[in-house]
């Protein structure tokens, strides 16, 4: 069990008002990802979960009991954090065992769970090293390993990959989908890298300026952006702005394209422009490009195709892959 | 060019230990002096101050004089149960207001960290006469609880403000890890904080302990009777208006190094990883 339910959460530091009224629904076993810039308030929503920071207003529930009042503890939870936190001067077994010897486990339940726990992360060899004697990606499964062994309602990840280099990144990233596959425990994840949003989440829920921006499936707030900031956020390269009049539009304020829902002609398309600069990723190729009337665009082709700095081209939008946004930056139906 | 730089370095080596064994000698001199001199008679420490003692001038009558004259012994024991108690009261209730300051947001917090440091730059013996007062009203004058509290007092803002900085720099998720295993606010002080900062609790403990050892002030004027006379003031005994007996001063003085040298090589070895840490990590 692991329900999750926020009514109207509000936070403020002093006078600086962090979050405000986030309302947010997580049934039982689903794999959620705040995902927003830095400084838009992942991290204090995650820590007023967790219980680390009270709420100015509003209330959690967790399993349909309002927990507002209780201790990190008493909620049932289980925390990784960005920076590991691991206790230096504890080996990785006492490191992942502190929790359940400060509740009073008997010492053969601590063994047997630490045991499964190492085994999930292959950390077998490592039980009695300190965390300054592992590497980044170890010290951080040790602390998703802590985090397992309590057997937690709830696990929340605060940034647990940004510390790590491009490659562990992507392998801990999987562990994580994987541990989600054999828990299926309730996940709570934060992130400013809308790539792990994308790929681990059941539903990703975008902040900005500590308000929720939009919730949704990763496709949905893909294909249906609720606005111009979730728009933006989601997708790489950035999908493209253009300003509705200079390109003639009717009722819009402005239109969004996705950098791959552009085509190239070297004839004849909709909007004229010189080529400003290629990129080749092997296999796509990013084209900017400077048009007469839609302004600097990003055009992402698949495969290599060679064009030239200063070359004139053609830019193109598929038809019904255009967003339009109103004044407000709300997505028009 | 490649000898040429060996070379530079080189000389810059040695110019760099030049200048640290020319500040050692200065430091150590007199130090050295009057280790050497305790150990000679009186007419060879005012013939020749600076020669060592060879076996003609070889002699004990210092240390002699201060093992019969009484209570030196007492006097030892004195000092070190001010100094240990008043250092472990100052790291004690320094560490305990430092994380408090450093741990927690309440109002007037920043103000009440100002107020803590305020005694760094205001002498506690400009409050000498009030003390005396407090002590006497007390009932505590010539008891060494007076000095172990005022040298408490003397030592906890400096503790405060050393120890604040340093807890500021330890990570928030270690000590919210520690509130997510359960851990006691009193745990995650003592099992997490202290030991990651031993360091700074060692720079604290010599810089704290090292002027109360010394001090002849208070003892002076708080303590002066004999069960409770300190080594400092002990020592004093030897220096009289007309005629000082410079074999036992010298003598016990080289006997007050002892125990502080002591405190120091057990903290020393934390004390530089706490100089050098802000450079290494
Ligand atoms: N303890 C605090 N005191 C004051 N302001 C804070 C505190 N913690 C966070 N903030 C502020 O709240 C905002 C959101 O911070 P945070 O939740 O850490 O953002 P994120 O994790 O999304 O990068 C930031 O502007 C930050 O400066
Ligand atoms: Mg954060």
């Amino acid at each position: 069990m692991g329900s999750l339910k926020l009514n109207s959460i509000h936070k403020s530091f002093g006078s600086v008002d962090v979050l405000h009224d986030i309302d947010l629904q997580v049934p039982d076993g689903e794999f959620v990802v705040f995902v927003g810039p830095s400084g838009c308030g992942k991290s204090t929503l995650l820590r007023i979960i967790a219980g680390l920071e009270t709420t100015s207003s509003g209330t959690i529930e967790i399993d349909g009991n309002i927990v507002n009042a209780q201790s990190p503890t008493e909620r049932g939870i289980a925390m990784v954090f960005q920076t590991y936190a691991l206790y230096p001067h504890l080996t990785v077994r006492d490191n992942m065992s502190l929790g359940l010897k400060q509740a009073k486990f008997p010492k053969a339940e601590i063994a047997e769970r630490v045991n499964m726990a190492t085994t999930m992360l292959s950390l077998e060899d490592y039980l009695d090293r300190r965390p300054a004697e592992l590497s980044g990606g170890q010290r951080q499964r040790v602390a998703i390993g802590r985090a397992v062994v309590r057997e937690p309602t709830l696990f929340l990840f605060d940034e647990p990959l940004s510390n790590l280099d491009a490659a562990l990144r992507v392998n801990t990233r999987l562990e994580i989908a994987r541990l989600h596959d054999e828990l299926k425990s309730t996940m709570i994840y934060v992130t400013h890298d809308q790539t792990e949003a994308m790929t681990l989440a059941d539903r990703i829920v975008v902040l900005n300026q500590g308000r929720v921006a939009q919730v949704g499936a990763p496709m949905e707030l893909y294909n249906n952006p609720a606005n111009m900031f979730v728009a933006g956020f989601i997708g790489s390269p950035k999908m493209n702005f253009i300003n509705a009049s200079d390109v003639g539009s009717s009722k819009a304020a402005t239109i969004g394209v996705r950098p791959e829902h552009l085509s190239i002609d070297t004839k004849k398309g909709d909007w004229k422009g010189s080529v400003t600069h290629v990129e080749h990723l092997g296999a796509d190729t990013n084209i900017y490009v400077n048009c007469e009337s839609a302004g600097p665009l990003t055009v992402r082709l698949f495969g290599e195709h060679s064009y030239e700095t200063g070359q004139m081209i053609f830019a193109t939008p598929q038809a019904n892959k255009v967003i339009e946004f109103g004044a407000d930056e709300a997505t028009l139906q | 060019m490649l000898q040429n730089s060996q070379m530079k370095g080189r000389a810059r080596t040695l110019a760099a230990h030049a200048i640290l064994i020319t500040y050692t000698i200065i430091a150590l001199f007199p130090v050295i002096v009057i280790v050497i001199n305790s150990f000679k008679t009186r007419n060879a420490i005012f013939r020749s101050p600076l020669s060592p003692p060879n076996s003609e001038t070889f002699s004990l009558v210092g240390y002699e004089t201060v093992w019969n004259q009484g209570d030196f012994v007492l006097y030892f024991q004195n000092s070190l149960i001010v100094t240990i108690m008043s250092l472990a009261l100052v790291l004690l209730f320094g560490a305990m207001a430092a994380f408090a300051l450093s741990e927690y947001r309440f109002r007037g917090n920043s103000l009440m960290g100002l107020y803590l440091a305020l005694g760094i730059m205001i002498p506690i013996r400009l409050g000498t006469v009030s003390i005396l007062q407090i002590m006497v009203a007390s009932g505590l004058v010539n008891t060494l609880t007076a000095l172990i509290l005022v040298y408490t007092a003397q030592g906890l803002p400096l503790a405060v403000f050393i120890l604040s900085e340093f807890m500021r720099g330890i990570s928030d998720d270690l000590k919210n890890a520690g509130r997510i295993d359960g851990l006691s606010e009193y745990r995650i002080f003592g099992r997490l904080v202290l030991p990651l900062i031993r360091p700074a609790l060692a720079t604290v403990a010599v810089f704290t302990m090292i002027p109360i050892w010394n001090d002849l002030w208070f003892p002076l004027i708080l303590a002066p009777a004999e069960e409770t006379k300190t080594v400092t003031l002990g020592a004093q005994i030897f220096i009289g208006q007309f005629v000082t007996n410079w074999n036992a001063v010298l003598s016990s003085l080289s006997l007050a190094i002892v125990p502080v040298l002591i405190l120091y090589l057990i903290f020393s070895k934390q004390l530089i990883r706490g100089i050098t840490s802000g450079a290494v990590k």
